[in-house]
């Protein structure tokens, strides 16, 4: 087993017990584990206090815990806490302790289909929700039996879906992960794409989806195609990996409604999409000034939007003033950070923001870490790496006719340039 | 925290009053109060009956409901949970299979030994439902009951059943089942209960394909225990593996990544596969950085190990480990040790770089590593070291003060690797003195006024300033501080006298630290006896440090590839180590590795640790059995442990005049180094000391070298020194292999010898008689081993006596057609027994020996020691 109990505490709100051979009071020792560590500044994912070990996640303000007392599959347990936090989601909208006190028999039904003596089971809340619903049920009279989905090979859709109206909703979104030194130069530029689904296909449909993949288009021999060399690919559990790895195509019968289909990771030297050059100048026990200019980057028929650009500032500085040749600026004590707002960034421009801030006369005895320049935005109908979804081909038994919808866009991933 | 609170009488009985009530909506908000209750820790034991009653209900909701509660107060009621054994049998058998999952599962979770009983049958014929939810469920209660009753779940034959669940034609049935055995295994690592062949395998990889994402994981981790036959089957498994790197989840890459690292140990390095296996290896490890922050930290302390076992699968990868603003302190930290292992002179300028930013961060752990990461690149990457020592200037120079220390001490070890280059940069670390504060670093610099004592002017007076609070300081200031003005004096003598008094009564008359005052004394009689003698020992030249200095030891690290994704793997500990009840369990090997060519099938055995041959074995081992018999023939000599002759182990030449030679004999179960140490220079030694390298059986001294009088010129002394077998372990080559460093004034000398295996056999190895019968039907064929000894003349009891001599007994002895066997059993330092059959033809001088033991390195051991 991986895990013997499972905790969600704040105080412990709900526990349960997977081994029965273990004293459930050893959780007790948790909390106070986790105070000590606050008081030093330390933080672990994985704590110890005699034999058990405790692997633990934080959301909002609960912390679902984990022990064993085992050699456990660690990768594992913390993979299933998030999915459990998911699970709870689907069913309750929030995970908070609210929703665990007000649904505590659902919690607890729930937590007793996830995981069965330490082993994970079915994690699939679309397919939990077929059985383990929030009314009581009679058991002469429809009461739910465990839909074949749960044990089948495809353990994520059932069977005898029915639409009206058969469409795909496909979205290719590309964040851009970047991390620029003081310097200016480019430590790290990389792409995280994913491709989201919303399908609404009755019964059981075949997809295939026809990507613009340098890999398939060598193998085909295909050639003078713009193509994008995806370095690392994962999938979707629906996806069949093993016909991926011999011929690229990507096939699968997709999960009804929300899901993501697959996501890609590239090393990529195109130039930052939004380049920022600051100088911040502290004059100790006086003033900070500020002067940052932004410029884009990409192709003037595009347009970034909502783009948010955070400037570090002294957590005791005050009075500030600004200026900027477009867009507004906004001081946010509590993060100590400017944040200029452009709603439109059109391609192939370039703005500039000012900031004058006071500073105390006494100085401050705090350190303070040389926080990065972070930035947001979103540039719709664009994809940084040029991807391009070419085909989706639906076939079902019954022969209906659907359609795909494609929309792409490209926003900011983990933006950071360093400050001096 | 609320654990249990009393409730009061009055609410009990209210409660009791609803769970009896005629109406049902009544009685299920009344059993939902009573969870309620439960759940925030209130005991409400006291209403068992009561709920008990309430069991049998056409309500799912209440029937889960009391289920739960059952299955936290039954423990503590066995009695009466007698009471609801009906019920459960009978949800056994209802139409819906949701019910009868339940009752299984529950009743599994119920650990009352009556309860059990009345599980079988019902379990039996869940095992065999026509419905798959039933099967999986009753699959994993094989795994409860075994838990609370094994004798119960081998003679009810459930583990056949659970084996057959393997072929299931439901994928998660077969995920169910495996990790049921899996888990069954454990606590029996001999039992080879998964039984794996090149068939279940088979069937294993095709439930991989269809089975859910955790089912995926029990799969993987139950491969990673496989030991495939040879290398084709090997990269045929690999192939079928490698698809699972592309699963959304990262659990599941990473058992994967475990199967491929230990598989790849079989493959040939040559072999095309595996040079892109190598390169798919990559890409997966470096997007479990995009995950979740606890997932990340499971993936870096993986891939440290993984770097460590195979540097080239991530080198070129330095950038992926950069520190973000924004990534928790325990990513950073372990981020930051992933880019010194991939430190090297291609990538050095841009790790530099990044390590002086962080080293200007605030969060005062990051800060330390950073500084003490800038040292260890000028170890690693000569190249680098200048730039190193000026990066580590300008830090100095923040006078942060943390900084500064960090700094002082990694200086330190740079002096140590590249002597002679830096010392310009004294002076600059001479200024900082005051403002150090912590042990490590005062004892840094103390140790390098010291050793510079002769460029620094006003050593003296710097020394002289520590010595101030002498007492007030931690013993490791204090030992270097005495070192250091010895050293001064002898450097300059004529000034520091009044120091060197001083520190010396310090440290002998006014300590009540035993190591302080002994050092003291020596260096007080050496000043005092012999200022040459002393000068050459207290200035002699040191050895290098080396590069790395924080690997992990191989074995262990062998062992920890084989637990990837588990918390051993992030503790980098063995599962030994944290694991209540798991010492004595075989540690995870990898296989043998591809490249030694052709070898046989070896043991296959699930949970089984697979034979290692270190290929180099076949190499003669000095000191065989052979030498046992004492060929010459020794008829009439007194019966005891054989001692081969002594040899010269260390050259006068090699040793500045110290010649040692010995050998090994094991007296009144005690092993013995029996030394003779000649003196060949001109000049007195004294101060004596030995040292053992960790070697394969733990052997290291179990006192001092006892040379007490100095050893004339042309002097020889005889020295017996005891050993002990319990220090730290690793595997030699040869296995009987062992390193010694042996210190004197002069000196620290290194030889290596030989041991003869048979020192390691202990006096209570003597085998029970059914033990034996049924180990040596156990032990796997491929872990047996036959030779043959040629020449001996002694008949087969002679023989027999004369091995008892050594600790080898003979168990059993029969006769058949002129020919005896002997039947012995031999039990090593380590726990290890080896059993052995030797066949004596009358009149044949050539003795047939087959031996065979549990674990099937030790064969080939004692093979090659009876040739």
């Amino acid at each position: 087993p991986q895990a013997f109990q499972i905790f969600i505490l704040h105080k412990v709100l709900i526990s349960r017990n997977y081994m029965g051979n273990m004293d459930m009071n050893e959780v007790d020792h948790f909390m106070p584990i986790m105070m000590r560590m606050e008081e030093d500044a330390e933080s672990l994912p994985l704590v110890t206090h005699g034999s058990a070990h405790f692997l633990w996640i934080k959301h909002r303000n609960l912390y679902l815990v984990a022990m064993t007392k085992k050699n456990a599959n660690a990768a594992l347990v913390y993979s299933f806490l998030y999915k459990m936090v998911e699970v709870f989601k689907e069913y309750f909208k929030e995970l908070e302790e609210e929703s665990i006190r007000d649904n505590f028999v659902t919690v607890y039904e729930l937590m007793d289909e996830v995981m069965d003596f330490g082993f994970p089971q079915t994690t699939d809340s679309k397919i939990l929700q077929e059985y383990i619903t929030q009314q009581g049920h009679k058991l002469d009279v429809g009461a739910p039996r465990p839909p074949a989905t749960v044990t089948n090979a495809v353990s994520w859709r059932s069977e005898g879906i029915k639409y009206r109206k058969n469409e795909v909703f496909m979205d290719v979104i590309e964040s851009v992960n970047l991390l620029v030194s003081a310097t200016g130069s480019v430590l790290r530029s990389e792409i995280v794409g994913s491709i989201k689904l919303k399908v609404v296909l009755s019964g059981m449909p075949e997809l295939r989806l026809g990507l613009n993949d340098k890999v398939l288009f060598e193998i085909t021999g295909r050639e003078k195609c713009k193509t994008v060399e995806l370095e690392d690919v994962k999938f979707h559990q629906c996806v069949r990996l093993s016909r991926f790895e011999n011929d690229r195509t990507i096939s699968f019968i997709p999960p009804d409604g929300e899901s993501e289909l697959m996501s890609y990771r590239l090393n990529t030297t195109v130039k930052p999409l939004i380049w920022i050059e600051s100088v911040i100048e502290k004059f100790s026990h006086s003033r900070v000034e500020i002067k940052v200019k932004a410029r884009s980057q990409f192709k003037s028929r595009s347009t970034a939007n909502n783009v948010a650009i955070m400037v570090p500032v002294p957590s005791d500085a005050d009075s500030p003033k600004f200026k900027t040749s477009t867009g507004s600026c906004k001081y946010l004590p509590e993060k100590s950070v400017v944040q200029w707002n452009i709603k439109s960034f059109p391609g192939g421009k370039e703005y500039m923001m000012r900031a004058h801030f006071g500073l105390p006369s006494v100085e401050s005895t705090e350190l303070e870490g040389r926080r990065p320049i972070t930035v947001n935005f979103e540039i719709p109908y664009f994809t940084v790496s040029g991807i391009q979804v070419r085909y989706l081909k639906i076939i079902e038994k019954s022969g209906y006719e659907a359609l795909p919808w494609v929309r792409y866009i490209t926003q900011s991933g983990d933006y950071q340039l360093r400050t001096n | 925290m609320v654990c249990s609170v009393s409730i009061c009488a009055g609410e009990i009985f209210e409660l009791k009053a609803e769970l009896n009530s005629d109406k049902k909506e009544k009685k299920k908000e009344a059993v939902k109060k009573v969870i309620a209750s439960m759940t925030v820790g209130k005991d409400v034991s006291a209403l068992f009956p009561d709920v008990v009653n309430c069991m049998q209900t056409d309500n799912l909701e209440l029937k889960k409901l009391v289920y739960l509660y059952l299955m936290n107060y039954a423990k503590s009621q066995p009695d009466m949970a007698i009471m609801a054994v009906n019920t459960f049998v009978k949800d056994c058998e209802d139409a819906n299979p949701l019910i009868r999952a339940l009752a299984v599962r529950t009743m599994g979770c119920i650990r009352v030994d009556k309860i059990t009983e009345y599980l079988c049958e019902p379990l039996r014929k869940c095992l065999k439902d026509e419905d798959p939810y039933v099967r999986k469920t009753a699959a994993v209660c094989v795994a409860k009951l075994h838990d609370i009753n094994a004798q119960l779940v081998e003679d009810q034959g459930f583990l056949d059943t659970l084996k057959d669940l393997i072929s299931d034609s439901n994928p998660m049935v077969v995920a169910n089942a495996v990790a049921a055995l899996s888990e069954i295994a454990e606590s029996h690592p001999n039992s080879n209960l998964l039984d794996l062949n090149p068939q279940s395998i088979n069937k294993l990889l095709t439930a991989l394909n269809e089975c859910t994402e955790w089912g995926q994981i029990f799969i993987l981790d139950c491969l990673a225990n496989y030991t495939p036959r040879d290398d084709r089957e090997s990269q045929s498994i690999c192939e079928r593996v490698t698809p699972r790197l592309s699963h959304a989840n990262s659990a599941v890459v990473l058992s994967a990544v475990k199967v491929l690292m230990k598989f790849m140990e079989m493959l040939p390095k040559d072999l095309d596969y595996y040079g892109t296996l190598l390169k798919k290896l990559a890409p997966p490890l470096v997007t479990l950085l995009s995950a979740e922050p606890e997932l990340q930290y499971v993936a870096l302390r993986n891939i440290n190990l993984i770097v460590q076992k195979r540097p080239e699968i991530l080198k070129h990868e330095m950038k992926v480990f950069f520190v973000k603003y924004n990534d928790p302190i325990y990513v950073k930290l372990e981020k930051l040790d992933i880019m010194i292992r991939l430190a090297s002179q291609a990538n050095i300028a841009q790790v530099l770089a990044e390590l002086k930013e962080y080293a200007t961060e605030v969060d005062v752990d990051f800060v330390r590593k950073a500084v003490r990461a800038i040292g260890r690149c000028a170890i690693k990457v000569e190249q680098s070291a200048e730039r190193c020592v000026s990066t580590l200037l300008d830090l100095i120079q923040t006078k942060v003060n943390y900084v500064v220390q960090e700094a002082i001490v990694v200086i330190k070890d740079i002096f140590r690797k590249y002597p002679n280059k830096y010392e310009s940069v004294i002076a600059t670390l001479c200024e900082n003195l005051d403002s150090l504060d912590e042990p490590e670093a005062r004892a840094a610099m103390i140790w390098i006024v010291g050793e510079y004592a002769e460029r620094i002017d006003n050593a003296d007076e710097l020394l002289e300033s520590f010595l101030e609070g002498f007492h007030d300081e931690s013993t490791q200031v204090q030992l270097q501080l005495l070192t250091a003005i010895v050293k001064l004096f002898l450097k300059k003598p004529t000034e520091t006298q009044e120091l060197v008094q001083q520190v010396l009564s310090l440290a002998t008359q006014d300590s009540d630290n035993p190591d302080l005052r002994d050092r003291g004394y020596i260096y007080w009689r050496l000043l005092s006896t012999d200022p040459v003698a002393a000068k050459e020992v207290v200035l002699a030249e040191k050895p290098l440090i080396s590069e790395e200095t924080d690997l992990i030891e191989p074995t262990l690290l062998e062992e920890l590839i084989c637990h990837i994704g588990t918390l051993a793997s992030v503790y980098h500990k063995p599962p030994s180590a944290f694991v209540e009840g798991s010492r004595g369990v075989m540690h995870k090997r990898l296989p043998l590795g591809g490249d030694i060519g052709g070898s046989p099938a070896m043991g296959a055995g699930f949970g089984a640790a697979p034979a290692v041959m270190p290929a180099s074995l076949n190499a003669p081992v000095g000191g065989g059995l052979g030498d046992l018999f004492d060929l010459g023939g020794g008829v009439g000599m007194p019966m005891g442990a054989y001692i081969p002759p002594k040899t010269v182990w260390l050259p006068a030449m090699k040793a500045k005049g110290l010649e040692i030679s010995g050998t090994f004999a094991r007296r009144a179960g005690v092993i013995q180094m029996e030394l003779i140490l000649t003196n060949k220079a001109m000049s007195v030694m004294t101060d004596f000391a030995i040292q053992f390298n960790r070697n394969s059986f733990g052997l290291a001294p179990a006192g001092p070298l006892q040379v007490l009088t100095p050893l004339g010129p042309n002097q020889t002394i005889e020295v017996s020194l005891p050993l002990s077998t319990v220090g730290p372990v690793m595997k030699m080559d040869p296995l009987n292999n062992l390193q010694v460093a042996v210190k004197n004034n002069i000196d620290v000398f290194y030889f290596s010898c030989q041991y003869p295996i048979s020192m390691l056999f202990v006096e209570d190895g003597k085998m029970e008689r059914q033990v034996f019968l049924a180990t040596w039907k156990d032990i796997p064929n491929d872990n047996e081993s036959q030779f043959q000894i040629k020449d001996c003349h002694l008949n087969s009891d002679a023989a027999s006596s004369k091995l008892q001599g050594s600790n080898i007994f003979t168990i059993a002895k029969r006769t058949v057609e002129g020919q005896d066997m002997l039947y012995m059993s031999i039990k090593l330092s380590n726990g290890i027994w080896v059993l052995a059959e030797l066949r004596v033809q009358a009149g044949n001088p050539n003795y047939t020996v087959s031996t065979g033991t549990g674990e099937g390195r030790r064969t080939t051991l004692l093979k090659e020691r009876e040739i």
